[in-house]
């Protein structure tokens, strides 16, 4: 302790003390009229607690502290009270404030008062609140209230407590005296701030100018037991700076903006450590305090004990004024000090000194030269600024030039402008543009509330708007939830099978002309080069969506259909779900459209609209397969009658695997939807996307898991040397998909531009997969029946063909695989490409019958007679030939002129109306002609009739996998595809042929009914395609017809496919039953 | 009562301009008096006449601006411009050179601007530098100083001078032939144009060189009178001290590398402008740094320059080019050497950015 730091710059002008401390400290004359200012302290101003007329007590309050930042105000002498209103009070700017004036009755007579005899006694909190209540503020120049200052203990850790004795400023010598005079009072009221704060040291800094003082303090230490040091500092303006003086002492500096307890420091001037001693041991309000009167401008230069509210001009003259050799008057040193033009004003609490100045010792300012930048002021600025810059900061007005270059951490201590060669008062350049600033940062704030009580008022009316039309929105929700709720009751009371599957038909119908608009609406987006692509994409995807929803519907239909017996609950679980659909339909409509109006923000929304859907969806299916499991049991049932109870068994076993499996890929294909739809949405959104891609990945695994329940499930036919491969062959198309997969992961992960690519060929995969999976399906279930004809034929050929038919389909799915490659590569003329792809397919279908009949072929040495046994059915697969050939015409025809192509449509729905004619007359004979062999083999012809039903599934899913792939034809493509999905469930029941070939030897006509409402289906659906492609006149209808052109083609493919399969089935059990 | 009523301070220092413009005055007085010693009386002539023309040009634009006259006058400034530029140029220079300097100075490089703190630009080097480039072969005729070693003092008579400043070089020594013998080269122009020859063989060959110790004696007044500036708190000794130093640096490092090509650094520090430069242009406050960090980056920069364009440049000496160059960067290098304030963690650097304010 005791060591002495340095501050920065600092100045020494002549101190002029001498002359106001060669003499000891008197009292000041009693004035007539003390008028006491309400506020002497920063804050809030006391409350006025006396009225005009009342006898007041030296030290009675007259006025009360208001809140935290203030002090109550005690009357300095005995008296009346003879005025309270607005007088001119000690202020730079002359102002006048709320006074209290008091009569003095020259007695001076205290208030009872007594001090604390323990102040230990009282708790911390308390002892502060009776140095407030004594009115306790700071003494040295700014009137802080102490009380608070004392409270900074409580949220800071200070550990030094500075006592500020420095006085710097030149003349003023109150404190010199005060300490010379009353050192161990000073020291008492250190012990107590020392009890209150706590510190662990306590410093008494002051300029080594006043020897005796601190000869004084020390001497009053020595009886002290506390830990006191005084430290002299070297005298320099401003040493007493609060700031610098706590550099001096401690070399810590306070944080700009900042207070000292922020660096574990408080600070109190001397004077005010008086007047808490007093405060406490002897329970004296501040009445008074000791004032420098001093200047040329006095005879007398003279401290005195003063009492608040003393005129100034009382104190003039007992110092013995000379008015004549008075130039300034000022109140405060002349450093900070500020002049005075009435002498009238009263002493305050913070009033140290008045200077009457004579005009030799201050003289007029000269006038200002220019700054020539000599960097004095610099040199001596104790804020370490650089005031020549803040000058011409100031000067030009760039106050945020200012604010850069620290202007806030100005103490205005003057010392730049006294060292200024130039005599520029840059003090006051420095006030000017602090108070521009702050006026300024006041203008803003004002505004800036009054914005934003505008802003509420908006948002609040706003809100009641909103919530008005939310109320009306609900009424009317809630008036059409009870009409439509009136309507089912009106429907139910009359319900129908017949009425249920209308409205069913109906709905459908609606779903697809909405199907058809939306597709309009997305081709005229996709045209539209403004829509974005994203836009488009998730547009297709919704549209894809709904189809899904509208085939399901067609499903469920068609389940309906079948099953007539299904309870109505059904059905109206089905007519809900339609129900559903549509709404979702609809507003996936509107979100389109909206999507058209405003391309981006509706992104968003067409997004939340497409994740309803697809909840919406997936109830659907619920509802669908609450329906299915019905009809699924019912037709096994159907099917397993007449088999064998064991093989019925394993059949219906792989078949729900089977389904299983389908539900597991469909779950898959779905999520990916989503995955996709998620990439589309730019959502990089890794949580989602991870959390997509472990769904994907558990769908994945779900698969896999009735994939190995599927290959347990036949594991007497596992050795089977067919089965192996595809097994072997699905397995590598698994590992390809789960590396494609991997890869996909990682792309995503890496943010590359080829993840749309890698999703599409990861699709493709998939696609393969789900082929090889089929076809391991079909070798399964063609190796469970295979024993059965090496049983009875015990011909080791059919063992052989098998696989021979695999490598073939195997090689023809490769080249679709190609063919559909090569349209992905060159992507342009979508459509044609795909035409091209169709060929192919057709090609297969072709090749399929080919190897049909090479199948056929190699059982020609047993088979042989059974050709010319059954010339019926070889004439009836002629003319289902021809049949398609013609439509083959048709639909060139239609094709090349396609401009009146609705009646072209007409005619080719008429053709198609008579063959499915020809097709129900044929199939009594077909059955006739079946009937004759029926009884020798069943068997072999069912096998038969499976692997032509694999081989047209397989032919089905390239397709559907070139659909997948070609994306730009996906619009076009999509229907056609969907009708030719529709057929292939259509013909799913074709394997009923072969059932009703079994099943026609006990009921025949219930068969025949069936396959007749089959056809009747088919021709109903394609009825109503065409008539929406005639409804919507739109670029689309070319393209529909074009579709169901293909449609029927595909139609009737089937149908010469499934004859001739018939035929060959008749002729291979005719030759088995001639064995 | 009329009391005066101002805002603080209420007392000031009685150092005014005048006092410090007063001072450097006196700081330059040995210096003139050891150039008029050694280079006879061409510099006091010069001086008093750039005197006179300053302060015609002073009262003319201020009395144009219209100021009043004697208030600005009395600064002194104008007189310190002209005495500082009287010392840089040649004893023998022409007394149209001087006058066009002193114009250039005063009118273009300081009252155009607004006067006394507004200009940019060191009022003294402008001038300075635009005769330089404008009449080289005055401006390269230099005296020779005379020989200590001699018999007595030996400079031009007065009356020849004046004769040469007034009438002209070619037409005085058509009358006067043996003028020719006291002009001469400055040592650092003799380095310069060296011919090929080494230092070393400079230093033994050529009789200006013989001569340095009068510009050394020079430069020494020079340094008294800055140090008497730093006593007396007119100027930091950062600018100074910094160009000193850093110009004795580099010469050394490349004296150290090649004696043969560059001259040692006593030449650079002693020949020259350099200590005119280092203790009366460079601390002209007004274009120079503000803060102390800023001006060690001044003045680090001015020797940088001096020492590139003596030894690489076209001129023989720089520090008006240097001087000027770093004026242009004066106010750049302000805005990054702030000094650190009170309070503050560390200083602000750069413009003002309002997202940086808290």
């Amino acid at each position: 302790m005791g060591k002495v730091f340095a501050f920065h710059g600092g100045i020494h002008p002549p101190e002029n003390k001498h002359q106001s401390s060669q003499s000891s400290i008197i009292k000041a004359p009693l004035a007539k009229i003390l008028r006491i200012p309400v506020q002497q302290h920063i804050g809030v101003a006391a409350k006025v607690c006396v009225s005009v007329g009342d006898k007041v007590l030296k030290g009675q309050r007259i006025a009360d502290a208001q809140g935290k930042f203030s002090v109550p105000i005690h009357a300095s002498s005995s008296g009346t009270v003879c005025a309270i209103d607005l007088q001119s009070v000690p202020h730079p700017s002359g102002m006048n404030a709320l006074c209290i004036s008091i009569e003095t009755d020259g007695l001076d007579q205290w208030i009872e008062h007594q001090g604390l005899e323990d102040f230990r006694a009282l708790n911390k909190s308390q002892l502060i609140d009776y140095i407030r209540d004594r009115g306790i503020a700071g003494m040295g120049g700014a009137g802080f209230p102490t009380a608070v200052k004392l409270h900074l203990s409580d949220d800071h850790i200070v550990n030094t407590l500075i006592i500020n004795a420095a006085e710097c400023e030149p003349y003023i010598t109150a404190d010199d005296l005060l300490m010379r005079e009353r050192a161990s009072e000073i020291i008492s009221g250190i012990n107590i701030l020392q009890h209150l704060i706590e510190p662990s040291h306590v410093i008494i800094g002051i300029e080594d100018n006043k020897p005796q003082a601190i000869r004084a303090l020390k001497e009053a230490i020595e009886h002290s037991t506390y830990n006191i040091h005084v430290v002299s500092v070297p005298t320099k303006y401003p040493s007493g700076g609060e700031k610098q003086l706590i550099k001096l002492l401690t070399n810590v500096e306070v944080p700009s903006g900042g207070i000292p307890a922020d660096v574990g420091i408080v600070c109190q001037n001397v004077g005010t450590v008086y007047a808490i001693n007093k405060a406490v041991r002897l329970g004296e309000s501040l009445v008074s305090r000791i004032v420098t009167v001093t200047g040329e401008g006095v005879s007398k230069p003279q401290n005195y004990e003063t009492l608040i509210g003393t005129p100034f001009s009382t104190l003039l003259d007992a110092a013995g004024h000379r008015e004549n050799n008075t130039a300034r008057m000022l109140i405060g040193g002349p450093m900070m000090g500020y002049s005075i033009s009435d002498t009238a004003i009263p002493v305050v609490k913070t009033s140290n000194c008045i200077i009457a100045a004579s005009a030799r010792e201050m003289p007029e300012p000269e006038p200002s030269q220019a700054c020539i930048r000599c960097g004095l002021c610099e040199q001596v600025c104790p804020a370490q600024l650089l005031p020549q810059q803040l000058h011409w900061f100031a000067k030009s007005q760039e106050y945020e030039k200012a604010q850069q270059h620290n202007l806030f951490d100005c103490i205005e201590c003057g010392a730049c402008s006294y060292v200024c060669p130039s005599n520029i008062p840059l003090v006051q350049y420095y006030r000017h543009a602090k108070s521009s600033i702050r006026e300024e940062q006041q203008e803003r704030r004002k505004a800036d509330l009054a914005r934003e009580r505008f802003e509420a008022k908006q948002m609040r009316e706003q809100r009641a708007i909103d919530e008005k039309a939310e109320k009306r929105k609900a009424r009317a929700d809630q008036a059409a939830k009870a009409q439509e709720a009136k309507k089912l009751a009106a429907q139910n009371a009359d319900i129908s099978p017949e009425n249920a599957l209308d409205k069913l038909k109906s709905a459908l119908s609606d779903t697809q002309a909405q199907i058809v608009s939306a597709q309009q609406a997305l081709d005229a987006l996709s045209g539209n080069s403004d829509a974005s692509s994203s836009d488009t994409r998730l547009a297709d995807l919704k549209l894809q969506q709904a189809k899904t929803k509208a085939h399901k519907l067609e499903q469920s239909i068609q389940d309906f259909k079948a099953s007539d017996n299904t309870a109505i609950i059904d059905s109206k679980k089905l007519k809900i779900a339609a129900a559903q659909a549509n709404t979702q339909l609809l507003k996936a409509q509107q979100a389109l459209k909206t999507a058209q109006e405003k391309s981006l923000p509706g992104i968003e929304q067409l997004t939340a609209t497409i994740a309803i859907l697809n909840t919406e969806a997936t109830r659907a299916a619920k509802a669908y397969s609450a329906v299915t499991p019905d009809a699924g049991t019912g037709s096994i049932s159907k099917t397993s009658a007449p088999a064998s109870a064991s093989a019925a068994k394993q059949a219906i076993d792989l078949k729900k695997l089977k389904t299983a499996a389908a539900i597991a890929r469909t779950k898959l294909k779905k999520a990916q939807t989503q995955y996709q739809q998620l990439l589309d949405q730019d959502l990089q959104d890794t949580d989602e996307a991870v959390a997509l891609k472990e769904q994907l990945q558990l769908l994945g695994d779900k698969a896999d898991a009735t994939e190995t329940a599927f290959i347990s499930a036949k594991p007497e036919q596992s050795q089977a040397a067919p089965a192996a491969e595809l097994q072997q062959n699905y397995d590598k198309a698994h590992k390809l998909y789960h590396k494609a997969f991997d890869a996909l992961q990682k792309a995503q992960q890496a943010n590359s531009p080829a993840v749309e690519k890698m999703q599409l060929s990861i699709d493709k995969l998939k696609v393969k997969l789900d082929n090889a999976e089929r076809a391991l399906n079909g070798a399964t279930q063609q190796t469970t029946t295979v024993p059965t004809i090496t049983a009875t034929t015990g011909n080791s050929q059919s063992n052989v063909t098998p696989p021979v038919d695999l490598d073939k389909l195997r090689l023809r799915y490769q080249k679709a695989l190609a063919a559909v490659e090569k349209a992905q590569l060159e992507q342009n003329p979508a459509a044609e490409k795909m035409k091209v792809a169709v060929d192919k397919l057709k090609s297969k279908l072709d090749s399929a019958e080919q190897a049909n009949l090479e199948t056929t072929g190699n059982d020609q040495p047993s088979t042989a007679p059974s050709q010319t046994l059954s010339p019926a059915l070889q004439t009836d697969v002629d003319k289902l030939l021809k049949r398609y050939e013609k439509a083959l015409v048709t639909l060139d025809k239609a094709r090349l002129d396609s401009s009146p192509a609705v009646e072209k449509m007409q005619i080719a729905v008429d053709k198609l109306k008579a063959k499915l004619d020809d097709s129900l007359q044929q199939a009594p004979t077909t059955t006739q002609a079946a009937t004759e062999s029926v009884e020798k083999a069943t068997t072999p012809g069912q096998t038969d009739q499976e692997k032509l039903q694999k081989r047209y599934n397989k032919a089905l899913l390239t397709l559907e996998k070139a659909r997948a792939d070609n994306s730009p034809a996906v619009e076009k493509m999509q229907i056609a595809v969907e009708k030719l999905k529709a057929k292939l469930d259509n013909s799913q029941p074709q394997p009923a042929i072969t059932q009703v070939v079994t099943e026609l030897v006990e009921k025949t006509a219930t068969a025949e009914q069936s396959d007749l409402e089959k056809l009747q289906k088919r021709y109903d659906k394609a009825l109503i395609t065409l008539e929406k492609a005639r409804a919507d006149n739109s670029p689309a209808v070319e393209k529909m017809q074009i579709a169901v052109e293909k449609l029927n083609q595909k139609s009737v493919n089937a149908e010469a496919l499934a004859n001739s399969e018939a035929s060959n089935v008749l002729a291979s059990i005719s030759t088995e039953s001639q064995e | 009562m009329a009391f005066i009523n101002i805002s603080s301070p209420h007392v000031q220092r009685p150092t005014k301009t005048a006092d410090i413009m007063r001072l450097v005055i006196i700081a330059t007085i040995p210096g003139l008096i050891a150039m008029t010693f050694f280079f006879g009386w061409g510099t006091l002539i010069n001086t008093l006449l750039a005197i006179v023309v300053a302060l015609a040009c002073e009262a003319a634009c201020i009395k144009l601006r219209k100021r009043p006259v004697m208030f600005f006058l009395k600064d002194h400034s104008a007189m310190l411009t002209a005495i500082l530029l009287a010392l840089a140029l040649p004893p023998f220079a022409p007394w149209w050179v001087t006058v066009t300097a002193v114009f250039v100075a005063i009118v273009l490089a300081k009252q155009l601007y607004g006067g006394l703190g507004q200009n940019p630009f060191n009022p003294a080097m402008v001038g300075y530098a635009l005769v330089l480039i404008s009449f080289p072969v005055e401006m390269t005729r230099w005296t020779s100083p005379f020989e200590l070693s001699g018999n007595a003092w030996n400079v031009l008579g007065f009356s020849d001078t004046l004769q040469v400043i007034f009438l002209g070089w070619s037409e005085t020594i058509q009358t006067l032939a043996h003028i020719d013998s006291y002009s001469g080269a400055t040592p650092l122009d003799t380095l310069k144009h060296r011919n090929g020859l080494t230092t070393e063989e400079i230093w033994q060959s050529s009789t200006v060189m013989a001569n340095v110790g009068a510009w050394y004696a020079v430069s020494l007044c020079y340094f008294v009178g800055g140090i008497f500036l730093i006593y007396r708190k007119i100027f930091t000794w950062h600018a100074p001290i910094t160009l000193l130093v850093t110009l004795a640096l580099i010469s050394s490092l490349f004296f150290a590398i090649d004696p043969d090509s560059y001259a040692d650094p006593l030449i650079h520090l002693t020949t020259g402008a350099t200590m005119l430069g280092a203790f009366f242009i460079v601390t002209d406050p007004v274009s120079s740094a503000t803060s102390n960090k800023g001006k060690i980056i001044f003045a680090a920069g001015i020797a940088i320059l001096v020492y590139c364009v003596r030894t690489w440049g076209n001129y023989p000496d720089a520090m008006a080019f240097a001087v000027m160059l770093m004026n242009l960067c004066a106010p750049f290098i302000d805005q990054y050497t702030q000094p650190r304030s009170y309070g503050h963690k560390q200083a602000k650097k750069g413009s003002y950015n309002p997202e940086k304010q808290s």
